[in-house]
């Protein structure tokens, strides 16, 4: 009896005392959303383009920020580091189609899902072999400090972050809409064989899509290393992404911005209010829970391209 | 066809006599470290402490009983099934273990025990085998989860003003969702009981230890009197940070000794001042044992890693380790009669090891190594107590004196649960009287 009673009015009778405490929950929630959001636009622009679930993308977020942090610290100014990253990371895209993608053409999705678990690996271990295991602080002067607002508190960097999401959502969209290359990558997302015979050339399309995706992995990197530091659990913060993937679709940019938003202030209430009544940290499982939720009303998620095929 | 197999059978053998000279001409300490990983912050300086207090001693005295100590490292990654393998891969010859994890430390009570190698989880792993009749290849010395949690809780009733004032008092519990996490968690629920204060847990799960905005909403709604981290990896310096970010008053948080190391506080930096954790060790390199250090390792060019962890609290916590090891490894040898010893010899040696504050000013280390007594059935030392450490906006300073444990509560504890334990493992405890 008290075990539904802590799920079916305790939570609710709180909400009601503490509208303040409720909005605080939200609005935090919807913050660490959009940094969750970040990850999962690098998963989207690849699965988009490729239709490859980037295994990778989370230790691409920690390699970016590895050698950004790293360049610094070997005494590089900041925009010369930051210039010299995003080259690597282009380098790295140039790379990973040379040697892995190239060879798999006309393979099956799951044998190149395999192949980006080799590389999540590999990059892994070659940016511990140039940087070292060691934890190192990202200060390149991003806002650290809160607002309060009433008593409600708002975290800077959470709202610098939000920011910058919202610009790369824009600068995305209007690339995928207004540029020779964006076209094409949409017509590429589209039919792979169709774009082809028009004379897309889909390795060039690969090169470009994995170096965006290597461009929003530092910038989800700078910010959740100015914030805890770099070190090798951001690797992890793809896990964060996942549901958000689920939920939003895996091929709409919009969709990894909502989809963050309703994950991060779905389980952030629910950790909050209904933790306690399961012992507390569901908000791991949850985030899953509520996209599969969403998965039963819309199998191809929020945003996602429903995929009808002639039988 | 015949001469190849041949060929082959006698490579074999050379290689066999070639590793039985190596591993007889050597004392075998395997060490499993984490450089790499979500918890690689903790485990480098603990690794690098490890080896360089072992390379000193190769250097300045030849090694121990004129035998050089071998440290072999072995990369788990804080993961339990790879220490299990790094353990199976390293055992041949090994005198004693330390993994620095308690899930691998579980992992490894029985299989250690069975192929008598002891282990020495010092100041962490399974409390309750401070019970040396029941674990006798396993020691915790100088102090254990459940100990150290009481001397936490001594401390703040000793600041509020007396334990009584515990009553009524409002306590945060926040620790790795994991074995190491919830150890001290039958500890809590006593001493709820006996001072009648209340504590929330707040388990932070390992998949997204930086990801903690739901626990630090619900501590600002609940205000705790205090705050009380059993904390790994990047959860630290998360939770310092988020503490600082909600205003909670630093001087009501406090760390266990795995949430002392200067990597928890230093990005919070000046904002995390007055940040408190618990210790067993002295910090930085203030001690004689620190000049032959910097002679035959820092200057010769031969420390384990950069040398930039020397003097840090977890650094010199793996110092402390290896001196232990050091110590019960002379003893051994002194009790068998030769050098070459093996884990069996070593456990004997462990039950006597008993270093007063004589023996360790001769090792250099007064204030950073704590005196210790072990015994046949108490494998935790017979005083255990914690120090406390604040952060000052740039490193730790130890602010208290030594504060007892509340053995008289946990060692019938301890006892109970470690006699729960050998009847469901179907040990009979061994006499030690």
């Amino acid at each position: 009896m008290e075990f539904l009673y802590s799920i079916f009015v305790t939570p609710f009778v709180e909400m009601w005392t503490a509208p303040e405490f409720l909005a605080e929950v939200v609005l935090g929630g919807l913050m660490s959303g959009i940094m969750y959001s970040l990850v999962a636009l690098g998963f989207v622009l690849i699965f988009k383009a490729s239709g490859v679930f980037n295994f990778a993308q989370g230790v691409m977020v920690l390699f970016a920020a590895l050698n950004f942090v790293g360049l610094i610290d070997a005494g590089l100014p900041i925009v010369v580091a930051l210039i010299a990253t995003i080259l690597i990371m282009v380098a790295l895209a140039f790379a990973i189609e040379r040697v892995v993608l190239r060879n798999l053409v006309n393979q099956e999705h799951i044998i190149l899902f395999m192949a980006t678990i080799g590389i999540a690996y590999f990059l892994e271990g070659l940016g511990e072999m140039i940087w070292g295991g060691d934890v190192r602080p990202l200060n390149i002067g991003l806002p650290d400090d809160v607002w309060f607002v009433g008593d409600i508190l708002i975290q800077q960097s959470e709202v610098f972050a939000a920011a910058v999401a919202g610009s790369l959502v824009i600068a995305l969209s209007l690339f995928f809409q207004y540029t020779r290359t964006g076209r094409a990558l949409r017509a590429v997302a589209d039919d792979h064989q169709a774009a082809l015979s028009v004379g897309i050339p889909l390795n060039h399309i690969w090169i470009v899509v994995w170096a965006v995706a290597g461009l929003v992995a530092l910038v989800a990197g700078i910010m959740w290393g100015s914030k805890f530091w770099v070190q090798f659990s951001l690797s992890t913060i793809a896990l964060k992404a996942l549901p958000v993937l689920i939920l939003g679709g895996f091929t709409s940019i919009p969709g990894a911005i909502i989809g963050g938003l309703i994950i991060g202030a779905g389980e952030k209430v629910a950790e909050v209010f209904w933790g306690a009544a399961y012992g507390g940290a569901i908000e791991e499982w949850f985030a899953y829970v509520l996209a599969l939720i969403f998965l039963f009303f819309r199998p191809q998620g929020l945003f996602g391209e429903k995929i009808i095929e002639r039988v | 066809m015949k001469l190849k197999a041949l060929g082959m059978l006698a490579g074999a053998a050379a290689m066999s006599i070639a590793s039985f000279a190596a591993n007889a001409a050597e004392l075998n300490v395997p060490s499993l470290v984490y450089r790499t990983g979500p918890y690689a912050s903790g485990g480098i300086p603990l690794a690098d402490g490890f080896a360089d207090y072992f390379t000193m001693i190769n250097e300045r005295d030849g090694g121990i009983g004129g035998l050089k100590v071998k440290v072999e490292e072995c990369e788990t990654g804080y993961k339990t099934d790879r220490g299990v393998e790094c353990y199976d891969r390293t055992k041949e010859g090994a005198l004693v273990y330390g993994p620095y994890s308690t899930g691998i430390a579980y992992a490894l009570i029985e299989k250690m025990t069975a192929d008598k190698i002891p282990l020495l989880t010092m100041g962490y792993g399974r409390t309750t085998a401070a019970d040396g009749t029941v674990f006798p290849y396993v020691f915790n010395f100088p102090s254990t989860y459940w100990n150290q949690a009481t001397a936490i809780f001594n401390f703040m009733g000793g600041e509020l003003g007396g334990m009584d004032q515990l009553k009524g008092k409002r306590v945060a519990y926040i620790y790795l969702d994991h074995p190491y996490g919830k150890e001290p968690i039958p500890t809590l629920d006593k001493l709820v009981e006996k001072y009648g204060f209340t504590y929330d847990k707040y388990p932070v799960a390992p998949a997204s230890m930086t990801e903690q905005k739901s626990i630090w909403l619900q501590i600002r709604k609940t205000k705790p009197d205090y705050i009380v981290m059993w904390g790994w990896g990047a959860m630290r310096e998360t939770a310092v940070k988020e503490a600082t970010n909600i205003r909670y008053d630093m001087s009501k948080f406090i760390g266990n000794w795995w949430s002392a190391g200067e990597e928890v506080a230093t990005p919070t930096g000046e904002r995390a001042k007055g940040y408190r954790a618990a210790t067993f060790n002295g910090v930085g390199m203030d001690y004689p044992l620190y000049d032959d250090m910097k002679k035959y390792v820092y200057d010769a060019g031969k420390a384990s890693g950069d040398g930039s962890k020397a003097g840090t609290v977890l650094y010199n916590r793996a110092v402390v380790n290896a001196a232990y090891i050091h110590e019960t490894i002379k003893l051994a040898q002194e009790m068998s009669g030769k050098a070459d010893i093996s884990g069996e010899d070593m456990q004997k040696a462990m039950e006597q090891l008993d270093l007063d504050a004589a023996d360790v000013k001769a090792m250099g280390m007064t204030g950073l190594l704590p005196p210790v007594k072990v015994t046949c059935a108490n494998h935790e030392g017979q005083n255990p107590a914690v120090l406390i450490q604040e952060w000052t906006g740039s490193e730790f300073k130890i602010v208290t004196d030594w504060i007892p444990a509340d053995t008289a509560m946990t060692r019938p504890l301890i006892e109970s649960d470690a006699a729960a334990y050998a009847k469901e493992q179907g040990i009979t405890p061994r006499s030690c009287s």
